[in-house]
């Protein structure tokens, strides 16, 4: 009830936007190649569901086994570098310049040493997912608090308790952060590896759209793609919510 | 029998020395309190004997062993309740114990009940009260199988109320299962009224200035304090303390 209560004025803007846009799209007699109106774009998302549907199961396989593979990467990255300070010292560095190379160029080199087929693609995904959860997971351990951390070696804790049962724990809120912005990467991070050379996926379907000018097509694999992601994202924070119970319900900072 | 056993403790951190041949005792079944001005190293000393750090120089000693640099020989309850959020409190008393590996929860239900916490097993730390949170600290180190319990200011981010209660409510528990207890406070009504004996420490570099046995027989009733030898007692105390401040 609460979501409907507070999201009607975004909601409310959204129906302006579309409102505008079919207004315009048919006042102006715009050519569907060049814009389709909302409600074309909607008659074609009905109609073209055969078409397409086999591409979308694909790009959402694709992108759950990358986030997977990624947030696990990412996760044992941290608690590698976390665990061995001299290790991260020597690789947080590289870990962010390794973000600094445009996916987009890096993709089609990949093609080239692994070839067409589903490697390739998941390194990509894994390169974008990984990073968001490393950097977070490595704050949350960080930010672990002092207090807690001297009542444990007080009490006697061993180096692994101290991981385990108190770091780890500590950290699950961040981990969550970073994995809820890793879901929405894994998306994008599954179209762009489908542009290098896919047998379907929506990247694919994008692809053979526009190159035939069905704009309206285009925009059907925008929107899916953008409820793809919303849904991962949901996914995570409805997981979170079951994990993270010590926190006061209806406050965000219950962490003191 | 001697339980603890401090002998010619030295610890300096960098150029300034905190303790100086610091000696002191607790025996088995005894409630020592040590008092000083803030800053005189009580903190210092406490995380000595936790093992966090190795002294420069002397012994510190459990049951006979030698315990310098060692962790897990102590119980120890800090200043402010240390809960983990995320364990219920029954998650939390049974904590002390998982780290040596042994955990007793039957043990921890039934100090529980005792405790006047029965209901809030299940309960996570951000839904206890203050006064709640520290018992549930307090019976997480009674619980743990260590056989010293070093208490650290526990009572200090306690109201007045609370805070006479929870000390009648440790008097209490204590009495029925007499363990050594090493508490450390600047609160000198605190010190009488809880322990056997109360050890005064000096400014830096820290050794001990004075010692008292405190006469007053147990099971202790909380009129105690206002009794007029307590007072005596008490200003005996502070005078001793003055001379440092």
């Amino acid at each position: 009830m609460k979501i409907w209560y507070k999201g009607w004025r975004p909601a409310l803007v959204l129906i302006l936007l579309f409102i505008i846009w079919e207004v315009s799209c048919r006042l102006f007699e715009i050519p569907k190649w060049l814009l389709p109106s909302p409600t074309q774009i909607l008659l074609e998302g009905a109609a073209g569901w055969p078409n397409y549907y086999r591409h979308l199961t694909s790009t959402i396989g694709l992108a759950i086994i990358g986030f997977l593979i990624g947030s696990s990467v990412g996760i044992a990255v941290a608690i590698g570098l976390h665990l061995i300070p001299k290790l991260r010292e020597a690789l947080y560095p590289i870990i962010i310049l390794s973000q600094n190379i445009p996916i987009i160029v890096l993709a089609p080199l990949l093609v080239i040493w692994f070839g067409f087929g589903i490697l390739p693609k998941l390194i990509v995904i894994t390169l974008v997912c990984f990073f968001p959860i490393t950097v977070a997971a490595l704050d949350g351990f960080r930010q672990t608090s002092s207090e807690l951390m001297h009542y444990m070696k007080m009490a006697g804790a061993l180096k692994k308790q101290i991981f385990w049962k108190l770091e780890w724990p500590y950290a699950l809120p961040s981990i969550f952060s970073g994995l809820k912005i890793s879901a929405t990467y894994s998306v994008m991070g599954a179209v762009i590896s489908e542009w290098l050379g896919a047998k379907e996926g929506i990247g694919v379907y994008m692809t053979l759209a526009s190159s035939s000018f069905r704009t309206d097509r285009v925009f059907v694999a925008i929107f899916l793609i953008m409820v793809l992601s919303l849904v991962f994202f949901a996914l995570i924070v409805s997981l979170e919510r079951m994990i993270v119970k010590w926190k006061p319900k209806g406050d965000g900072k219950g962490r003191d | 029998m001697t339980k603890l056993l401090i002998e010619n403790l030295s610890k300096s951190f960098g150029e300034s020395q905190v303790l100086n041949q610091l000696s002191l005792h607790v025996k088995e079944a005894e409630f020592v309190s040590i008092l000083g001005p803030s800053g005189s190293g009580k903190s210092t000393l406490f995380q000595l004997i936790g093992g966090l750090y190795s002294p420069d120089s002397g012994e510190i000693r459990l049951d006979g062993k030698r315990i310098n640099g060692k962790t897990g020989s102590i119980s120890y309850t800090p200043q402010s309740p240390s809960l983990l959020p995320w364990r219920t409190v029954l998650g939390n008393i049974l904590l002390g114990g998982e780290l040596v590996g042994e955990t007793d929860e039957a043990a921890a239900l039934d100090m529980i009940n005792k405790a006047g916490l029965k209901g809030y097993e299940n309960a996570y730390p951000y839904e206890l009260s203050g006064g709640m949170k520290q018992r549930v600290a307090f019976i997480r180190s009674l619980l743990s199988p260590q056989s010293l319990i070093c208490l650290d200011e526990p009572f200090s981010a306690l109201d007045e109320f609370t805070r006479l209660e929870m000390q009648n409510w440790l008097l209490s528990v204590w009495e029925e299962d007499k363990r050594a207890i090493l508490l450390v406070t600047h609160n000198i009504e605190e010190a009488l009224y809880l322990s056997d004996r109360i050890i005064v420490l000096s400014e830096k570099p820290t050794q001990v200035k004075k010692e008292f046995i405190v006469p007053f027989p147990r099971p202790r009733q909380a009129a105690l304090l206002l009794s007029e030898e307590f007072l005596h007692w008490k200003k005996k105390i502070y005078n001793e303390l003055r001379v440092i401040m």
